[in-house]
């Protein structure tokens, strides 16, 4: 049985270099023991892609998940990150302990929507809540691929499991979900779209605070089927782009080329921009209400809505919240962090 | 109770009936902490209800120059200020006894009993002519009992007044209210009773090392001392003092100069599963973290505790341990908690325990705690209980040495990274168990995976036999192998003695005031007070040194005994004696566990008695406690 499987460290002369000197191969994990065409694979190739061009030092990054086929990914990313695989559903408060303890990393936190949307819904709000510094991003596909097949939270009525069980219940929407309780960063992708995928990712990595961003990964075991909304056939046919974004991080602002179309943007705290290019006439990604209400909208219509939703970057994250100080507290040396005898034997008076 | 009936000079108990939220907590405290500056042994146990504002609560406080601050609940004097109480109130004092109440309306007659003195005061109407407004009356008849009781029990005046003008230094106002209602009723007093009563108080010097401090605010102090710089929580009783006062703490000690910034991270976490979430993300990425929490918290982070144990990531837990099953009593004692957290968890886990006896012990066992926890890598629990959170106890004076160092544990630094071939977290390169680790964002060679599911040596996903035994054979030689590292117990020998006796934690002062008392009466036993788990081997020698060894400890079900006899395999020679009603524990709790079983094997001969000791499964009544009817101490 083999369980880990590492890749050969091959690097190609030509390949391309970032600003680190590091090729995309550095940023790779080991071999994936996903199915063959899960949506999940894809957005690890993303992942990959979006921190290699955001020439982050891997050993700065630590990827954190839950339990679930999605959350074996981060195994399959980022070799040299420090890894964690949390218990099902809490991956967000280890993620908010570690930011508490370490702000300067930069965390990406992978898991699916049985670990988000079921036993780890209460979680996910309170992450968002707290504006954790943190990516987060979502692998949907509606079904429990490792117990093998059953509805998830996020499964649509009327969808059939592979058995041609019907599912009931409303689902509960990530994006709706997250847009109603105050989320900074919300995004909606299709793990078959890497071009829309990348500037999201980028975007969310160098978001000041939570970024959610749901991603449709259809399950080519459990929930590929024709009665299926998560399939990749459903999700191409109703797949709807209402909002493009470039990521042009700050040195490469005045040189960047910029999409046709592109109209505005938004200022990232460290300096980077966001351009939008509105595929729908009058989107506005920065007023919370009106998002609501379009996506809300067209899902009700069946089509899946895509693109960098909503950002708010002048929030308070959770560290301007509870006012820490700028420097990681892992780096406090601990005689910073003593009072001494003296404050103690003058606190004692304090006692009698 | 030695001197009972002859001198009772800094010798008795009494207790003080009011309502929740009316404000006598304060005027408690004032009484407690005269008598504790008066320089005589003095202990207070507050009884109060889960309640915000209107049911009753109690104030016992009890005095005694031999130095035994147990519990008693042989009142020799009632404040009665409730009238949903006070029929209660007055039936506990004791034959001899003193009831104070409130005059101002007529005591009902089925109430009175011929064998106390009843001394009524009109408090509310003297209040009312007095003080302004309904809030400062109710607030200053609290007062006004402080100056009966300080006439009536000979409390220094000038100690009285000094701790007055402290409390409202900045706010004279106050200060002129609080001075008035004291003298009211020390007045009244003087002009209508034989003061003082025989029941008197008389300066001593038992405190010069000692301070007034809750277990709570000890055990925050040590956390400020170990360099806990993240800490997560959910708010419960008895436990939610102890992050209020380390944040308080961190305010004052914690405060970046330059920028004004936090040097540490309060999260209160939307429920226990979070908050020891929290807690092993802040440890695993280089932090001191910790929780504090009580038995409903612990059920709720068992899941975690396992993963904490199994990926080898240091937490410090602490359980402020309160009356269970489920909710149970929240604000009564109990040591409930030893086997939940001796195994918390799924799967085989075994965890290191710390018993503290009082706040001072809070204060050392929690810096001791974060050491073994980055030490051991492993999640370490101390165990403390509401008894010793919530109450105000007289201990000894806490100290810190400049020159400790804090063991962070085997923690490699980048340079140790880098002079490595290659990182593998669960290697064991020294033969102890222990592994080393890295932290992110050090080094790249450094990475590793750190997951709850099987994994190797290397630290990568298995599903392999043998791969899995390496790993989960050496965390069980790690946690053995800590026992050496954790506080000894503490043994008290008398010449002569066959039988001994073994507790834990707050059970402490009761278990020597009997031990005492037995010695008196010719019984000699040695005492063994353990203070961690694993148990050191002394524990073994100690049972197996002793043809009869009774175990006190306060739950129903014997756990202590439990873990001795699973851990030991002594249990032919334990006898389990139990108090678990949710009051503090009492020497008489103890003494009538010990003495009919003593009595028993004295007529039916030694050995016999092994025998029947484990099979009587005897329950023996226990005088009414107040606020436990249902409270049983049982030999069996």
């Amino acid at each position: 049985m083999v369980q880990h499987i590492t890749k050969p460290t091959i690097r190609h002369p030509g390949m391309r270099r970032n600003a680190l000197g590091l090729t995309r191969r550095d940023y790779e994990g080991s071999m994936s023991t996903l199915c063959a065409g899960c949506g999940h694979d894809s957005i690890t190739s993303a992942i990959i892609q979006a921190f290699f061009e955001l020439d982050i030092p891997p050993h700065r990054a630590a990827k954190l998940s839950g339990i679930g086929c999605s959350s074996k990914t981060p195994t399959y990313f980022l070799g040299e990150s420090h890894g964690f695989n949390a218990v099902h559903g809490r991956m967000p408060a280890i993620a908010s302990g570690a930011s508490a303890a370490n702000r300067d990393l930069i965390y990406i936190g992978v898991s699916g929507d049985g670990d988000s949307l079921s036993i780890g819904l209460g979680q996910l709000c309170h992450a968002i809540r707290r504006n954790v510094n943190l990516l987060y991003v979502l692998e949907n596909n509606g079904v429990y691929g490792l117990t093998k097949g059953q509805f998830s939270a996020s499964a649509d009525v009327g969808t059939k499991s592979k058995r041609g069980v019907e599912n009931r219940q409303r689902p509960i929407d990530p994006v709706l979900l997250a847009l109603s309780i105050g989320a900074s960063f919300v995004a909606r992708s299709f793990s078959g779209d890497k071009a829309q995928l990348v500037p999201i990712l980028k975007a969310g990595l160098r978001h000041k605070g939570f970024a959610l961003v749901d991603v449709i990964s259809p399950c080519v075991t459990f929930n590929d089927h024709e009665s299926s909304t998560k399939s990749y056939v459903h999700t191409r046919e109703h797949y709807r782009e209402v909002v493009g974004a470039d990521f042009v991080p700050p040195a490469e602002e005045i040189t960047a080329e910029y999409a046709a179309g592109a109209t505005e943007g938004i200022r990232m705290h460290d300096g980077s921009l966001v351009r939008f290019h509105k595929v729908e006439k009058d989107y506005d990604p920065t007023d919370r209400e009106a998002v609501y209400a379009y996506v809300s909208e067209l899902q009700n219509e069946g089509e899946v809505v895509t693109g960098l939703l909503f950002i708010e970057e002048s929030t308070e994250d959770m560290h301007d919240g509870l006012g820490t100080v700028d420097t990681p507290l892992v780096e406090l040396p601990i005689d910073r962090l003593v009072p001494g005898s003296g404050e103690l034997a003058a606190l004692m008076r304090q006692f009698r | 109770m030695a001197g009972r009936g002859l001198d009772r000079t800094n010798d008795f108990a009494f207790k003080i009936g009011t309502v929740n939220g009316t404000g006598s907590a304060s005027a408690n405290g004032l009484i407690m902490q005269s008598i504790f500056r008066m320089g005589i042994p003095v202990s207070g146990k507050n009884i109060f209800p889960s309640n915000i504002q209107g049911l009753p609560t109690w104030y016992e406080i009890r005095v005694s120059r031999d130095a035994h601050t147990a519990r008693t609940p042989h009142f020799d004097l009632v404040v009665t200020l409730n009238p949903a109480s006070e029929q209660r109130d007055i039936a506990e004092v004791q034959p001899g006894g003193y009831v104070v109440h409130d005059s101002s309306w007529p005591l009902e007659e089925d109430r009175r009993r011929d064998d106390v003195t009843f001394l009524g005061v009109p408090m509310g109407q003297m209040c009312v002519e007095a003080f302004e407004g309904a809030r400062e009356r109710i607030l200053m008849r609290n007062i006004l009992y402080v100056g009966i009781l300080t006439a009536l029990l000979d409390i220094e005046t000038d100690v009285v007044k000094g701790l007055l003008r402290e409390m409202f230094e900045h706010k004279p106002k106050l200060l002129d209210s609080n001075y008035l209602a004291v003298k009211m009723g020390y007045d009244y007093a003087k002009e209508h009773f034989d003061c003082p009563l025989p029941l008197r108080l008389a300066r001593m010097d038992a405190n010069a090392d000692c301070v007034l401090m809750d277990g709570n605010t000890a055990a925050a102090l040590g956390c400020v001392y170990a360099g806990a710089t993240v800490a997560a929580w959910y708010p419960i009783t008895p436990a939610t003092s102890l992050m209020d006062r380390f944040t308080a703490f961190c305010e004052r000690y914690r405060k970046d100069p330059e920028s004004g910034k936090n040097l540490f991270c309060v999260l209160q976490a939307e429920d226990e599963l979070a908050a020891i979430g929290m807690v092993l993300g802040a440890t695993w990425a280089g932090a001191r973290a910790f929780t504090p929490t009580s038995g409903p918290g612990i059920s709720l982070m068992s899941e975690f505790i396992g993963f904490g144990y199994y990926a080898e990531i240091p937490a410090v837990i602490f359980d402020v341990q309160r009356t269970g099953p489920s909710t149970g009593m929240p604000t009564r004692t109990q040591q409930c908690d030893l086997l939940l957290c001796a195994y918390a968890s799924h799967g085989d886990t075994k965890h290191i325990l710390l018993f503290p006896k009082d706040p001072n012990e809070c204060f050392e066992m929690a810096v001791t705690a974060f050491d073994l926890a980055e030490r051991f890598q492993t999640p370490v629990f101390v165990l403390s209980d509401l008894d010793i959170g919530m109450n105000d106890w007289a201990c000894r004076r806490l100290e810190w040495d400049d020159a400790y160092v804090h063991d962070r544990g085997k923690v490699l630094s980048a340079e140790e990274i880098r002079s490595l071939d290659a990182f593998y977290r669960y290697v064991d390169p020294d033969g102890d168990g222990i592994a080393a680790r890295t932290l992110p964002g050090v080094d790249p060679k450094g990475a590793y995976f750190t997951r709850g599911s099987g994994h190797t040596r290397l630290g990568r996903y298995t599903e392999d036999a043998s791969e899995y035994l390496e790993v989960v054979d050496r965390i069980a030689r790690k946690i053995e192998g800590s026992v050496r590292n954790l506080p000894e117990p503490e043994v008290v020998e008398r010449r002569g003695a066959r039988v001994g006796i073994v507790a834990l934690g707050s059970s402490d002062g009761a278990v020597r005031e009997a031990i005492e008392s037995l010695a008196e009466q010719g019984v000699p036993l040695d005492y063994m007070r353990i203070r961690a788990f694993p148990f050191h081997e002394s524990v073994d020698r100690f049972l197996a040194e002793h043809e009869l060894v009774f175990v006190v400890e306060q739950n129903r079900d014997a756990q202590l005994r439990s873990l001795l006899s699973l851990e030991t395999g002594a249990n032919r020679r334990l006898v389990s004696v139990r108090y678990y009603g949710g009051q503090p524990l009492s020497a008489h709790h103890v003494l009538e566990g010990v003495l009919p079983e003593l009595e028993r094997r004295a007529v039916d001969g030694e050995g016999a008695g092994e025998r029947g000791a484990r099979e009587a499964g005897r329950d023996t009544a226990a005088p009414e406690d107040a606020g436990a009817s249902s409270s049983r101490v049982g030999a069996g």
